[in-house]
């Protein structure tokens, strides 16, 4: 059953073509990955998906409904959360304050948003955190931040850019963990990553792109093998 | 019929003549805007400190304003470097709540110029008379100021002065470098922080010019700063952020709108046009002229 | 159970309600007023400015129209212009939908920008519709009332209901909301905050009240015109000043920011005579060099620092 299905979507920057008729579709559940090296079109998908900007050509479905021309916000209303590449705290509130943020998408009530906040806080590890205002935390911090404040919106789906791009291994390690716990929940999650290790690892199947075209898709080993990937990988083999 | 034909091409011509003083005056705001992506607000009060040390000149001293103007570009430059140094640079490092703190400085700094200003000189209107303040010359039956014509010439003369050195001196293209790209010049070797300087003191050295040059036409008042402030502003923008061309296109075109609505709607209107198109720029093409030219 | 807030929020309240009878003297008692009509505006700039980050520098488009509502119904109806105070805050909305709309695809100096060229507008609008608006000449009332204390009152009930409103906003899941579109626009809109919407939220009841401010300004000073209600340095770039001074994005910052400004001024200007504005322009620039955060802002931080309390949404009282 797919949750989530791009048809040949395509988007163009002036002369530009940053994605370029892409098509690939996400099981409900899975943990699907979009590798590429720098500049291949990764972020500017999920950017598709979140209607951050229009898409140039092609269609979105997601749990079989077009998404393609609906209203930026409206995105993480129907259950898509994403997280940004670059973070992007509510600075100046505190842990707490940031993940009733997204809390208050499912309810108008504030005691209702503050205590789902502080489930997904627990559930995040972010515990002992929860009166730091975000602007002092430092970057593994940051990221699960971002995390817990777009699981608290209740996605069924979830797109997360680079979530371990500048942690070191043991962060990773525990971001993975994250991530895996979030995929037993029920949510299904779309990642992206730099890092081979860590898509080898937790990702069911991975598409590879490559200047905004599918390079090649298919489960971890088939891709990691794949002759283009490596092509496009030269040197980088597995970080 | 002819009439009308005069009054248009008078219209045409005093606009455009004036937009060209104004151009100056703009082109020193959008270097300060490009280089330190600041909202100057005390712009125009340096232009009025500008047309002080002009109008002190010329009245106590007996010096013509067009060679007072020498003397004004250099005493702003000087001012311009120490407000840059000791005030704002101060607020690159601080993070508030109203990131527009910049913003406000520049009104602190505009308050104590015009309210220094009207200290030693109240609120009196004053003006420069000159030997040829009133003379006109004529084109066919149009009759136009010759403090008009005079004004633009040298207003044009500094602008292409200015494009040279922007162009082909070291400084110039350090300048434009760290406007467009302000970590990459850094790592050119460009003192980004003494190019900030001498930009802001350029930016109100041709603030001081610009004003020089209008002062045989306008009545001279601490508040006249925030005339030509909104005006700078409106010309900015129309011309495109940093963009020292766009700003001289952007000074005729309102100069002539403005000429264009005071002959033809009304003296009180006239500002109302620029504003209008000011905000139609903003919503429509942020990019200013500039961004017209580059697709 | 009480809590320090609510305490310290009951003492205010009694000590405002019982100033004047403490203090008897007409002119103070005219500082007072003068202190109330620019903590309402101020508080209701904060809200759309301070919380929801929407820095407006055209506010003096909503207190002349709330003014003028007041004038005209008297210049041309011969209604009291107590109707003003009715009247006033709805043609302050009205007038805040089309800017909202204009204004609100701008974002950071463009906005401002935006919102300095549409207050503009208004100031040239009615100086130039001297039919409608008497122009240059102004409106001139016969005052109703000539006992301050109730001007005073009455203002007071003005300034409470804009404190109540926006603390109400602030703490509900729309100054959630309004903060996290402040903070961050993009991350607003992937949490599925309708940005454009709640902006508008917020600066509705930010024309009101400031429209409100307005109305009662006419009917207390019983003179207006164009430059001065609608003034750009005097009232709109001044609330900005005002509020930062006291605290940006906290409850008593515009308050006491208000109160520091006329008590300020007045004290300048007695002493000082005509280098009365200088001071107050170099203040400003000192005041924005050194304590960016306003009084309450950086008392905040002080706070934060030596107590480690947790920090509040506005990170103030």
């Amino acid at each position: 059953m797919g949750i989530l299905e791009a048809r040949g979507i395509t988007k163009r920057f002036g002369g530009l073509t940053a994605v370029n008729d892409l098509s690939f579709k996400v099981d409900k559940g899975e943990i699907f990955g979009i590798i590429g090296p720098n500049g291949s079109g990764k972020t500017t998908v999920f950017n598709m998906i979140s209607r951050f900007f229009p898409i140039t050509a092609g269609e979105i479905y997601f749990n079989d409904k077009r998404i393609d021309a609906l209203p930026a916000h409206e995105i993480c209303k129907i259950g898509i959360g994403r997280t940004f590449q670059v973070v992007k705290p509510l600075r100046r509130m505190t842990v707490q304050e940031n993940v009733m943020a997204g809390a208050f998408l499912r309810t108008s009530n504030i005691n209702k948003a503050r205590n789902k906040a502080a489930e997904i806080i627990k559930f995040c590890n972010l515990d002992g955190y929860r009166s730091r205002v975000a602007k002092g935390l430092p970057i593994p911090l940051r990221k699960r931040l971002e995390i817990a404040r777009a699981l608290a919106t209740e996605p069924e789906l979830l797109l997360l850019d680079e979530t371990c791009a500048g942690l070191n291994p043991k962060e990773s390690e525990a971001a993975i963990d994250l991530i895996r716990r979030i995929r037993d929940t029920g949510v299904t999650i779309i990642i992206i990553e730099h890092i081979m290790k860590v898509m080898m690892g937790i990702s069911d199947r991975i598409l590879a792109i490559n200047f905004g075209k599918e390079i090649a898709m298919g489960k971890p080993q088939e891709v990691a093998n794949h002759p283009e990937v490596i092509k496009a990988y030269l040197g980088e083999a597995y970080a | 019929m002819e009439d009308a034909w005069i009054k248009f091409g008078q219209t045409v011509i005093c606009g455009i003549l004036l937009g060209g003083m104004y151009s100056l005056i703009a082109i020193g705001m959008t270097l300060i805007m490009g280089v330190m992506k600041i909202i100057n607000l005390a712009h125009g009060a340096l232009v009025m400190v500008g047309m002080y040390v002009v109008y002190i000149c010329a009245t106590n001293y007996g010096i013509d304003p067009y060679i007072g103007m020498f003397i004004a570009m250099p005493v702003l430059f000087f001012l311009g470097c120490l407000i840059q140094k000791y005030m704002i640079n101060r607020l690159v490092e601080v993070d508030s709540i109203l990131p527009e703190n910049q913003v406000l400085l520049t009104v602190g700094i505009m308050l104590v110029l015009t309210e220094g200003i009207r200290l030693f000189f109240k609120s009196d209107y004053r003006s420069v008379v000159t030997s040829y303040s009133s003379d006109t010359i004529y084109i066919g039956a149009m009759s136009i100021s010759v403090p008009l014509v005079i004004g633009f010439i040298i207003a044009m003369a500094f602008t292409f002065l200015l494009h040279m050195f922007l162009t082909k001196s070291d400084l110039g293209k350090s300048i434009r470098a760290t406007s467009q790209d302000r970590d990459a010049a850094i790592f050119m070797g460009v003192n980004s922080s003494k190019i900030t300087m001498i930009t802001f003191g350029l930016g109100a050295a041709l603030a001081a010019a610009g004003g020089s040059l209008l002062l045989p036409l306008f009545y001279l008042f601490p508040d006249v700063g925030h005339l030509f402030t909104a005006k700078s502003f409106i010309i900015t923008i129309l011309g495109g952020l940093g963009s020292t061309w766009g700003a001289a296109i952007g000074g005729l075109v309102i100069g002539l709108s403005e000429s264009l609505g005071a002959t033809y709607i009304s003296m009180g209107y006239k500002d109302v046009v620029g504003l209008v198109m000011f905000i139609l720029v903003l919503l429509f093409l942020p990019g200013g002229i500039r961004s017209l030219v580059k697709r | 159970m009480l809590n320090k807030n609510t305490l310290m929020t009951i003492v205010f309240v009694l000590v405002a309600v019982a100033l004047p009878v403490i203090i008897k003297a007409p002119y103070q008692q005219h500082i007072l007023i003068l202190v109330i009509i620019w903590a309402t505006i101020g508080t209701a700039w904060n809200l759309l400015s301070g919380y929801a980050g929407q820095v407006s520098f055209g506010h003096a488009a909503f207190f002349g129209v709330g003014a003028y509502s007041a004038g005209l119904l008297t210049l041309h109806y011969g209604l009291s212009p107590w109707w003003g105070l009715a009247l006033g805050p709805v043609m302050a909305m009205l007038i805040a939908l089309p800017i909202g709309a204009i204004a609100f695809r701008l974002r950071g100096p463009y906005f401002a920008l935006a919102t300095l060229a549409l207050g503009e507008i208004f100031r040239l609008m009615f100086l130039n519709a001297t039919g409608f608006t008497n122009g240059a000449k102004g409106i001139l009332i016969m005052p109703a009332i000539t006992s301050k204390i109730v001007y005073y009152y009455i203002g007071l009930g003005m300034l409470a209901a804009t404190l109540l409103v926006t603390y109400l906003i602030v703490h509900s899941k729309i100054g959630y909301y309004l903060v996290s579109i402040r903070e961050d626009q993009d991350a607003a809109t992937s949490l599925g905050i309708p940005t454009t919407f709640y902006k508008n939220l917020a600066l509705l009841p930010s024309a009101l009240f400031t429209g409100l401010a307005g109305a009662f300004y006419m009917n207390y000073v019983t003179f207006i015109d164009p430059d001065i209600v609608f003034n750009l340095t005097d009232i709109s770039i001044m609330v900005i000043l005002v509020v930062m001074l006291g605290g940006v994005a906290t409850t008593w910052g515009p308050t006491i920011g208000a109160a520091l400004y006329i008590i300020m001024g007045e004290l300048f200007r007695t002493t000082l005579g005509p280098a009365n504005v200088l001071v107050f322009g170099i203040l400003v620039c000192l005041i924005i060099m050194f304590l960016p955060n306003g009084i309450a802002g950086e008392l905040d931080v002080i706070k934060r620092i030596t107590q480690r309390k947790k920090a509040g949404l506005s990170g103030g009282v």
